[in-house]
């Protein structure tokens, strides 16, 4: 809401308050303001003159030099302008002027003759045909004979430019306050200044016409439409409105349009009541009904877009057709024209919520729609019905005929509440006392009788203590509270082991180096296809948004792994050297019922290219299992996930369950990223790692006796897996065996194709004695046995 | 035979004491003077031809040059391992300049960097964190919130919808509304997490971003308790000079409700680009909780009253580090993110 300092004096005062008081002040009582303009700041210098002769420049067949009466001299000034005539009355930047723009204006020579300032175009003062209506657009602003007598004034005082407006950010809650009637109310409370708002009277024509003769009045749908006012007015003369009326407007940031247009803006600008006026001559028919739309009934708004209406919007009809689409927009088909000479002034209150669908649902949010949306007062309504029909007589618009059309079903009540004073000084942590309540309250315009507060129709959003407090606090001021400490039962705190697992787990991973990533959780579906997940994969069916931005951000993603790798090609796009990334991600896994929420599982996801391989990362995720305790996990080797290369692909279980899936990106899958390097990377449950985890720590005697190895070192076939082969050493070994580890792993010409040479060291130990040669010998002998009978193994010497 | 090993030992002295002799010249000359073959030995071998009265006194002379031998030879030995153990070090000078060999140390995301902070601080002042569903119900990011369908307040909130219940939760604050309705009080949570709005991604908005709201409820919670833990958090945030300021604002869930502003951390108040010459940053929401929320969640206002709060983490984040465009934070460059 713009408001106009000048328009807010009608009302009230801010004599002896700068600016950025008032503007500070504002905010502090409840009234946001975003900032202010100085209008016309950017015009210096410019007055109005008089051209008293003119004459041709001598060089040029286009320039003038006008002798220009300033009031105090008559100066020379060039123009190249053809629209001025000797005697015209223009506005003149006389050295050194300022204009909109930047532009200075200094005293200089066009084509040798002297030129002591310019004379200006409406453009130039920053002025549009809508502010000056009979201007000339591209030549100079000819001011007319009106401004005979303001030769030498300022311009900014006599076209009344000078205006500061203070642009507040209105809360939803405070619809009275779009306006500067309800603005200059929260003025004075501020700043304990006079307040007040003037009667609207209308003369009327008083010519014995009536507006039963023209108009009748129904609400067939009195819920969504509370009360419908309408005045009629004949003999109307469709012309600009006076300049002061123009200027409020501009002003206030509205457009003026002409004189029963702008006084419907106007009044909706100073009452915060929305108006609408329709051209009668085009309405069928006398009965106006104030009903649903019909299904699919058509209706051309004023801006002339087609809209399709339903049964949940509310129409302004005539006998035959919807000429207003009820709080939003009037319809072209009785929109005022040029020629329109009788006007229905309509002043009504629609339902909010209503209001608020329609125009949502036709695209046209309004001035007029945003103002129902929030909930306005019914018993404003009459006022700003009077108030349009007095300017209309001030303005000579035309003739206001007698009678007033008032449709009221039901008077809401008023609301009561009770003055709390303890409660709300406990409530707030201060101490005020009864007076002081009450004398704010009342400025209010709340009528405080003993502990009952009787709340302004305008204040709907006052209901109960609550509301009643914050009046209360921010009038005397929200920092004058002061600050307390809690005085209640301490409470724990702190984070649940699983919170602090994933705190723990992060911290890992840092000393692991790998930097944390954060992408977002909605993503193409497109990105499905780039990880190759397989077209009949139930990952597909995501939660699907219905609104999104665009396709890029459309669904919930049900696999973190393509956000990481999107955030690798981007590393390797900015050519970042040896990245290992790591994100706790959350993946969102739509119900089979669409009416329930989705899982939304956390799983940490890895990513890693540069110095690494498959064992590398691998040793992450070791160290990821070993951090949660978990110390049977499996791994598996996986070729049958598409985004990931077939050989060098892992899963891993702890038990039957699957903790995630590891290994070098398939390159048909980094080539989808544009990614030509190995990348390698990882998708871990993180709730199915903290559901095997065990932290317990149960400490265990360091060994008595020393331990004893046996080596074993043969050749087998590469597809044999160490991990098979350690499982049966470690078997054979038995209760003896403490450890079996790979030490060597070789591969070659002299080992032969498709076989490689391995070597194991097996560590026994006894708890309770030094093991024997003899017994060592036996494990080894049942290992060496084993590996020959179940792997087919003949061990070399 | 005096005369011999006086020379004897003049001789060795001299050769054991000369720059010239290194650790194998020195071991030459032990044997060469005290080895089995050596020339004392062969002195002493030479004695059995003295005569009984000269014999003990040659002997003990004998005895004295093998003593100085030998010490002489130990301290050279000392003497040439100190020299040697000088070259050493002297060789193994090394440039310290040159750049460690380092194991990489990860790097935290500077938004979980203060989304734990935050968390630490509330933490410390009895506080449990809350976990809620970013895929939520109207209800629970709306209706409950005291924001029923077709509020203006939904406006300022453009939200991403799934079906016409369910939405991408906009705001932190479902998660006051799911505690109390499972939790008696005294409640005290905070509930950081991802929230969503339909802004298109520009240098301040991201349609995606996060939130950490506070919660507390109890019998007897004022508003001069909310004043009092939020200028303990600010301090404790941004350092202990930091004052808060409280403006009136509009929030449906809280009644009374406050836009709150910090003290300018960089400048102190007097005004700076950070602040925009305000001397004050808008860093957070607040208010008491409003009867219509706690009575929607089964909890009496007229026994308990309560206050809420919530901030953005984006924006603590490129206050605290200056960070100029928020697309910095879902780019994921490693060269933003080590900077952290």
């Amino acid at each position: 809401m713009n408001l106009s300092l000048k328009w807010l004096h009608d009302f009230t005062n801010t004599d002896g308050i700068t600016v950025k008081e008032y503007c500070d002040r504002m905010t502090d009582t409840g009234s946001k303001v975003e900032g202010y303009e100085v209008l016309g700041d950017d015009i210096q210098n410019v007055k109005v003159a008089k051209v008293v002769s003119m004459e041709r420049h001598p060089d040029s067949d286009h320039l003038w030099i006008c002798q220009v009466d300033i009031g105090s001299e008559v100066t020379q000034i060039v123009t190249g302008a053809q629209n001025v005539h000797a005697g015209d009355i223009v506005p003149a930047a006389i050295p050194v002027a300022h204009l909109p723009g930047d532009i200075t204006i200094k005293a200089g020579k066009l084509r040798g003759v002297e030129s002591n300032g310019m004379l200006c175009s409406i453009s130039e003062l920053n002025l549009t045909l809508h502010d000056m209506p009979k201007a000339c657009e591209d030549g100079i602003l000819i001011l007319g004979k009106g401004f005979e007598d303001k030769v030498g004034m300022d311009i900014k005082d006599a076209l009344l430019l000078n205006d500061t407006v203070v642009e507040f950010e209105i809360t939803s809650n405070r619809p009275d306050c779009l306006s500067v009637i309800g603005l200059a109310r929260e003025t004075a409370i501020s700043f304990d200044k006079p307040f007040s708002v003037p009667a609207p009277t209308v003369k009327g024509a008083g010519d014995g016409d009536k507006i039963e003769n023209y108009l009748s009045v129904r609400i067939s749908d009195s819920d969504l439409c509370y009360r419908y006012a309408a005045k009629v007015v004949k003999n109307v003369k469709i012309a600009p409105s006076p300049l002061w009326l123009r200027m409020r407007l501009r002003a206030a940031g509205v457009r003026p349009i002409n004189n029963i247009v702008d006084i419907t803006n106007y009044v909706m600008l100073e009452y915060g009541q929305p108006m609408h006026a329709f051209d009668y001559a085009m309405l069928s028919g006398s009965a106006i009904n104030v009903r649903r739309a019909n299904d699919g009934e058509l209706f051309k708004s004023l801006d002339d877009k087609d809209h399709v209406l339903d049964s949940t919007m509310l129409v302004i009809a005539d006998e035959k057709k919807a000429c207003a689409l009820a709080g939003v927009m009037g319809g072209a088909n009785s929109e005022i024209k040029d020629g329109t000479t009788t006007v229905v002034f309509e002043s009504a209150c629609f339902s909010g919520p209503s209001v608020r669908v329609t125009a949502k649902k036709n695209g046209m949010r309004t001035e007029s729609s945003s103002r129902f949306e929030k909930g306005l007062d019914p018993n404003n309504c009459m006022a700003g019905l009077l108030r349009a029909c007095q300017l209309v007589e001030e303005l000579s618009a035309g003739d206001v005929v007698d009678g007033t059309i008032d449709v009221y079903p039901t008077k809401p009540e008023a609301v009561v509440l009770p003055l709390e004073v303890d409660k709300i000084n406990k409530f707030l942590g201060v101490e005020l006392d009864y007076d002081y309540m009450k004398s704010v309250l009342e400025r209010l315009e709340c009528k405080v009788e003993g502990n009952e507060i009787t709340v302004p129709s305008f204040r709907a959003d006052l209901t109960c203590m609550n509301d009643i407090a914050e009046e209360i606090i921010r009038i005397y001021g929200y920092n004058k509270i002061k600050s307390t400490c809690i005085y209640a039962e301490t409470t724990q705190g702190g984070r649940t082991p699983k919170q602090q697992f994933e705190v723990d787990l992060e911290e890992a991973l840092y000393g692991m180096g790998c930097d944390q990533i954060q992408t977002f959780s909605f993503i193409s579906p497109k990105y499905y296809d780039k990880v190759r997940l397989p077209a009949d994969s139930s990952l597909r069916k995501s939660v699907v948004i219905s609104n999104p931005l665009g396709e890029d951000t459309s669904v919930m993603r049900t696999i973190a792994l393509p956000s990481m790798l999107e955030v690798i090609a981007r590393n390797i796009n900015f050519s970042n050297e040896n990245v290992r990334l790591f994100e706790m991600a959350t993946v969102y896994i739509p119900d089979e019922d669409a009416t329930k929420l989705p899982a939304e599982n956390k799983v940490i996801t890895l990513g890693m290219y540069g110095d690494e391989d498959f064992y590398t990362i691998k040793g992450v995720i070791e160290n990821i299992l070993e951090k949660a305790g978990i110390e049977k996990a499996k791994f598996v080797s996986c070729s049958d996930d598409a985004a990931y290369h077939p050989g060098r692909c892992a899963r891993i279980y702890a038990g039957e369950t699957l903790l995630g899936t590891f290994g070098q990106i398939h390159p048909l899958t980094a080539n989808n990223y544009g990614i030509s390097t190995p990348v390698y990377a990882a998708e871990l449950s993180f709730d199915e790692i903290w559901n095997a985890a065990d932290m317990t720590i149960d400490y265990k005697p360091l060994p008595k006796f020393p331990a004893t190895s046996r080596d074993f070192s043969f050749i087998c076939d590469e597809d044999l897996e160490v991990g098979t082969i350690e499982e049966v050493m470690a078997k054979a070994a038995g209760k003896l065996c403490e450890d079996v580890k790979l030490f060597d792993i070789f591969r070659g010409e002299k080992i032969g194709e498709g076989k490689k040479s391995v070597a194991f060291r097996v560590i026994l130990r006894a708890p309770d004695r030094t093991l024997t040669v003899e017994e060592a010998d036996k494990v080894s002998n049942k290992i060496l046995k084993d590996l020959s009978y179940k792997l087919g193994l003949n061990i070399r010497g | 035979m005096k005369e011999t090993l006086n020379r004897i030992k003049a001789e060795a002295l001299e050769a054991i004491a000369s720059p010239e002799t290194d650790d194998a010249a020195l071991e030459a000359l032990r044997i060469k003077y005290l080895g089995k073959k050596g020339e004392l030995t062969a002195v002493l071998r030479g004695m059995g031809q003295l005569s009984a009265e000269e014999r003990p006194v040659v002997g003990q002379i004998a005895n004295e040059v093998r003593a100085e031998i030998e010490a002489a030879i130990t301290e050279k030995k000392t003497v040439l391992k100190a020299q040697a153990l000088d070259a050493q070090l002297k060789a193994e000078k090394l440039d310290v300049t040159v750049d460690g060999k380092k194991a990489k140390v990860g790097h935290r995301h500077p938004l979980t960097l203060v989304q734990r902070d935050l968390e630490n601080i509330f933490i410390g002042m009895g506080f449990s964190i809350a976990e809620g569903p970013e895929v939520e119900y109207d209800y629970y990011n709306f209706q409950a919130l005291n924001i029923p369908e077709n509020h203006p307040a939904r406006d300022t909130q453009d939200t991403f919808y799934i079906t016409d219940n369910i939405l991408l939760r906009s705001q932190t604050s479902p998660v006051q509304a799911r505690t109390m309705e499972q939790q008696k009080p005294p409640i005290r949570i905070i509930s950081p997490g991802r929230v969503y709005r339909s802004d298109a991604m520009d240098a301040t908005h991201s349609p995606l971003f996060h939130q950490m709201e506070g919660l507390v409820v109890d019998k007897g919670i004022t508003m001069g308790d909310l004043k009092g833990m939020l200028e303990t958090f600010a301090k404790t945030e941004f350092g202990e000079d930091t004052k808060i300021r409280f403006r009136p604002h509009h929030f449906p869930f809280t009644e009374p409700s406050a836009e709150v502003d910090i003290s300018c951390f960089m400048c102190g108040g007097k005004g700076c680009r950070l602040c925009k010459g305000e001397g004050w940053i808008e860093i957070l929401g607040a208010g008491m909780v409003h009867p219509n929320v706690l009575r929607n969640c089964g909890i009496d206002p007229e026994v308990y009253s309560g206050f809420a709060f919530g901030m953005g983490v984006e924006r603590i984040a490129m206050l605290k580090y200056h960070i100029d465009d928020i697309r910095h934070f879902y780019d994921n460059d490693v060269r933003f993110i080590e900077q952290f």
